[in-house]
Parts: C-alpha cells; sequence; structure tokens
C-alpha cells in the first residue's frame, strides 16, 4: 500500500469500470430507492413528491410494526442462541474427546444448507399431522404438544428455532479455532490457582475470544437483516402476520401488492438502521486501524 | 509441543491415571468420571439433534405416501424404495411444467459457473489491486464496497429490475450472472485484499524491480501464490450462489429459475394432499451440492468460513 508511483497507473485504469459497477450498483440504486420512498408511486413509479406521507403510512402499518418486533425478537434469540449454543458445543469439544471431526461436522453441516432447504426441513417436522408431534403422540403421549409452524403464538420461535438449527455451527467452528488458539500455560496456571475451569471459561476465555464473538455476532447479524428465505420456506409469513419480517415486506409490496412507494421507503428505513449501525463499526475496524498500521 | 520438560510437581490437579507423558503434554483441566460421562451424553444429545432432520428427510423419501401416513416419521422404511427420487428428479411439478427438479439443476449449474468464475477473478484483481498499488480513492472504494456488503438487497433490487429492463436483458441468464458478480465483489475484494496484504511487499517490489508491470506481476507473481485464497473464494461462492433464492427469484427469469426456488415451488404450491417423499427427496436434491462441497472440502470449509467472517 506504500508504493510510490510515478506513471499513469494500471491499476487506477483496471478499477475505473469497478468504480462504475460500484457507483450505479450500490450507490446510485440506494439513491434511487431513497427517492422513489418520497413519490406517490404506486404500481409504477410516478414523480409526484408527496415528502413523508409513504413514511407516515408505514409507520401506521400493523404488518410494518409486527415486522420490525418480530425481526427483534427474532435477532436477538438467534444471535444470543447461536452465541450460547456455540460457545457450549466448542467448550464440550475442546475437551480432548473422541470422536472430535465426527461431532464437528455433524454440528456444522447444516451451515452449508441454504436457508430454504432449512425451513422446509422444520416446516414438516413441526407439522402437527406429520411431524415429530405425531410421531409422539402415537408413543402413547396423547397431548404432546410440537406445531410451532401452525401456531400464532409459536411460529416466531419455530423460525428461530430453524435458524439456531442452521447456524450455531458456525459459532461453534469460530470458536473451537478461537479455543485452541489459547496458550496452554493459561490452563496450568489457573489450574495451580485452583480455579474452577467453569470460572476460567467465563472470566478469562470469553474476552480471549471477545475478537471472535464480534465476528460471529457481524455474520449472524447479517443473516437476520437478510432474513427472507427462512421464512418463506417455513411460514411464509403466517399464520396471519405472525412471522413477517421487514425483508418480506419491501418483496411483498414491490413485487405482489404493487406498491413501490411504500415498499422503497421500508427499504430506506432498513438502509438508514443497517447504515447508522455499520458506520461506527467500519470505521473502527478497518479506517482508524489501518491508519494505525500505515504509521508503523 | 516443544515443551517437554514440565515437572509433574506443577501440575497437581492432574488425574492419577494419567502417565508421565501425558501429563508433560499439558492437557485441559478435565474430571474423570460423571463429568466425562456428561460431557459424552451432551455430545450425543446435541448430535442427535443436528442430525434428526436430515434423517428424517433420508427415512421418510424412502417410503411410498401409504408407509407416511400410518407410520411414525422415525420408522425405518419397510423396502428401499427409490421411486420418489425418481420422481422428484424427473417428474415433479413446479407450477405449470412438471419435468422434476431436474430442469432447476442444470439452471442453477448455468448460473453457478459463470458466476462462480468471474466473481472470483473479479474479487481477485480488485483486491489485488488495491493492496499493492498506490490506487487514488482506494480507500473510498474500499468503504463503498464494505457498505454494500451488509446492506439488504432489497434496498438494491428495484432500481436494478429497472435498469436490467431498461437495457433489455432483465429475466436472462446473463442478468443473474451479472447480478451475482456484483453482489459476490465486496465478500471477494475483501478476501482477496486481506490475503495479499499478508505476503511480504518485497516480493512485489522485487517483480517491480525486474521491470513486470500490472498484469505480468498479478498472472506470474500473485496468482500462482493464491491457490489457498482461490480455494476457500471458490467454496464461498459455490455455497453461497447454490443456495441463493432471492436474487435467482427476481432476476433470473421463468426459464432460469435456480434449483432453491423450483424446490420451494414444488413444495409450497401443490394442492390436494402432499407427497412428502419427493418432496424430500428433492430436498435433499438441492442440499447435495453444497454438502458435498462441505464434506469434501473439510478444513478449507472451516477456513472459508472464518476467511468470510470479514476478519481475513
Amino acid at each position: 500500500m506504500t508504493t510510490p508511483r510515478s506513471r499513469p497507473n494500471m491499476a487506477t485504469l483496471v478499477l475505473v469500470p469497478v468504480w462504475g459497477v460500484v457507483l450505479a450498483a450500490y450507490v446510485g440504486t440506494m439513491l434511487w430507492t431513497a427517492q422513489i420512498s418520497f413519490t406517490a408511486s404506486r404500481l409504477l413509479p410516478v414523480n409526484e413528491y408527496v415528502g413523508f406521507d409513504q413514511y407516515e403510512r408505514l409507520f401506521a402499518s400493523a404488518r410494518w410494526l409486527v415486522s420490525i418486533q418480530n425481526i427483534a425478537i427474532f435477532g436477538f434469540l438467534f444471535i444470543v442462541g447461536c452465541l450460547v449454543i456455540g460457545f457450549v458445543l466448542a467448550v464440550a469439544l475442546d475437551q480432548k474427546i473422541r470422536f472430535e471431526n465426527t461431532l464437528r461436522t455433524i454440528f456444522l453441516y447444516p451451515y452449508a444448507m441454504s436457508f430454504i432447504v432449512t425451513g422446509l426441513i422444520w416446516q414438516w417436522l413441526m407439522n402437527p399431522g406429520l411431524g415429530i408431534q405425531k410421531a409422539v403422540r402415537d408413543w402413547g403421549f396423547e397431548s404432546f404438544r410440537f406445531d410451532w409452524a401452525v401456531d400464532r403464538e409459536m411460529a416466531l420461535y419455530a423460525v428461530v428455532l430453524a435458524g439456531l438449527w442452521q447456524a450455531s455451527g458456525l459459532v461453534m467452528a469460530l470458536m473451537l479455532a478461537g479455543l485452541r488458539g489459547i496458550d496452554q500455560e493459561l490452563w496450568k496456571a489457573t489450574r495451580i490457582d485452583g480455579i474452577p475451569a467453569w470460572r476460567v471459561y467465563l472470566s478469562i476465555v470469553v474476552p480471549i475470544l471477545r475478537p471472535i464473538i464480534i465476528t460471529a455476532v457481524v455474520l449472524l447479524a447479517i443473516s437476520v437483516v437478510k432474513s427472507y428465505d427462512l421464512v418463506v420456506a417455513l411460514t411464509n409469513g403466517g399464520p396471519g402476520i405472525a412471522t413477517e419480517v421487514p425483508a418480506k415486506f419491501i418483496m411483498d409490496h414491490l413485487f405482489t401488492r404493487q406498491n413501490i412507494g411504500l415498499a422503497t421507503a421500508a427499504a430506506t428505513v432498513m438502509m438508514i438502521t443497517v447504515a447508522a449501525v455499520l458506520a461506527p463499526w467500519l470505521y473502527m475496524e478497518y479506517f482508524r486501524r489501518q491508519r494505525a498500521g500505515g504509521a508503523a | 509441543m516443544s515443551r517437554s520438560i514440565v515437572p509433574a510437581a506443577t501440575a497437581p490437579a492432574l488425574p492419577l491415571s494419567d502417565t508421565p507423558d501425558a501429563s508433560a503434554r499439558g492437557p485441559r483441566p478435565r474430571t474423570v468420571g460423571v463429568g466425562r460421562v456428561g460431557l459424552y451424553a451432551f455430545l450425543v444429545i446435541a448430535a442427535a439433534f443436528f442430525l434428526l432432520p436430515a434423517g428424517v428427510m433420508v427415512l421418510t423419501s424412502l417410503k411410498s405416501m401409504d408407509e407416511i401416513r400410518v407410520g411414525s416419521i422415525f420408522a425405518l422404511p419397510q423396502s428401499l424404495d427409490f421411486s420418489a427420487w425418481v420422481a422428484a428428479w424427473s417428474s415433479a411439478c413446479t407450477g405449470l411444467s412438471c419435468d422434476g427438479i431436474r430442469v432447476g439443476f442444470w439452471n442453477s449449474v448455468q448460473i453457478l459457473v459463470p458466476s462462480v468464475f468471474l466473481s472470483i477473478a473479479a474479487g481477485a484483481i480488485v483486491g489485488y489491486a488495491l493492496s499493492f498499488w498506490r490506487v487514488r480513492g482506494a480507500n473510498v472504494l474500499f468503504a463503498v464496497l464494505l457498505i454494500g456488503a451488509f446492506m439488504p438487497y432489497q434496498v438494491f433490487i428495484y432500481p436494478m429490475v429497472r435498469t436490467f429492463s431498461a437495457v433489455g436483458i432483465y429475466n436472462s441468464l446473463a442478468c443473474i450472472v451479472i447480478i451475482h458478480v456484483i453482489f459476490g465483489l465486496p465478500i471477494m475484494t475483501l478476501l482477496f485484499r486481506n490475503f495479499y496484504a499478508s505476503l511480504p511487499q518485497e516480493l512485489f517490489n522485487a517483480a517491480r524491480v525486474d521491470g513486470a508491470g500490472f498484469w505480468r506481476i498479478f498472472a506470474h507473481v500473485m496468482l500462482p501464490m493464491s491457490t489457498p485464497m482461490l480455494i476457500v473464494a471458490a467454496i464461498l461462492q459455490i455455497t453461497h450462489i447454490w443456495n441463493d433464492f432471492i436474487l435467482g427469484l427476481v432476476f433470473a427469469g421463468r426459464e432460469n429459475l435456480p434449483m432453491t426456488v423450483q424446490l420451494n415451488n414444488v413444495v409450497n404450491s401443490t394442492y390436494g394432499e402432499r407427497a412428502y417423499n419427493l418432496n424430500m427427496a428433492a430436498t435433499i436434491l438441492t442440499a447435495a451440492v453444497p454438502l458435498v462441497v462441505y464434506f469434501v472440502s473439510g478444513r478449507w470449509f472451516v477456513r472459508g468460513i472464518a476467511a468470510g467472517a470479514v476478519k481475513g
């Protein structure tokens, strides 16, 4: 990054089309989306500006409010759940156990599958007439219930459960790599001091794993924001609007409900939210550190 | 592992059954007996939870519908019946046509091959340009790419649909490939930029002194050293593009719908009694490609995830 250059530069030339793509595909589309959200567009985009009308309608819409509430609950439970399960699995696998490779493979394989596949699998397992509920009732537990996917109260937790199944292994893999990087001397030292293992994990290991935990949270948060496939395959937003999420709200209004203005207003809200969370993190993570590194 | 001499006295809490040799390597603190049994019990239960869905799917896909109706999902099939697999592959109905999931499979292959190749090539070149060459505005470009990596697709989709329609390639194979390259660019650039930043600068300087230019250094110095990162990038992009749903749904067009979209159509748009055995076979077939990649590439898959974890 510190190569001095004088001639007109092939690298700059090569990056010109990249600039074009980035400006058009990312910056341009974001501005365009925001622009449409201030118009009265419905089936087709129009240039009649209506100020914040679409935003007022958006936040008066029960469907949107439920979507936001759902993504908040789903996001919280999914991220915390993945971190806890992933950490516990990683710690368990790190105890010099037999069949470690096999177990690691078993815990991680769902992550290779798409959210569509995950959603369909759990849709079947939680289908009251066919899945686990029927099997357990046939064994004689007549009052057993596991019909989350079709139960208004539980459907959102069905989505969480499927998400945990798919992504916990990812956190496990990341944390296991982190645990393997911890100096063995630490364990000897804490053993001499007679500190119980669980305390060592909570007070010493977790802080050491902080960068990995942050990475995991970022990755999981991206899949929360983009959660569309999982909901479509598992519940399609139902029953009723019990599992609607913002991404699905936007897609429905763009392509089936023909309300482009409202959809782009929702997209703009998502965009601003993501940017507001992202900007400080990116600055800390890349640009501040890079400057420090560049000076060295 | 080279610390060979650790006096046993410094490790008093070691279980007695351990040989001195084992204690010299300093194992983790562990308890014998109840704790160990509990640990294995926990791991077995966890493994069962993770295996259960796949197991149920394979069992169900091998049963006849009569057997599914009366039996438990955990029951073994009475005989191995692969007819659901054959039907899923070649005669399942997606919307109007009944040509099976194989149509989606070949569509996905057609989308996958050029998308993976082009997005990796683009990411490698851009990452190389950003890490070794002084380019004006490199930080700004990089920042925009990063923001792009985190934004939900819904923010970009509508203007892109309009633009591709105006150009006249909306709903085509070219369209979905271009989309995958555009949306793969941030993560691929990030991967290669971080990888090239870890290579010694002297290598680049030496090639410069020898008079090599931008492309020569890339082709003869950087690319040959990039094999590990190329594998990681390929694994990431293959699983990611194969598993894509929303982009294929919006941009590929009815003729080119990828396997994930057709699978969802097969399963969620049928009326009357659902053919669960067929649905499960179709689901397994759709998951097969990324699963094979995962099983074959093993530790590379894990590395790919870690590398895709933004930190590099």
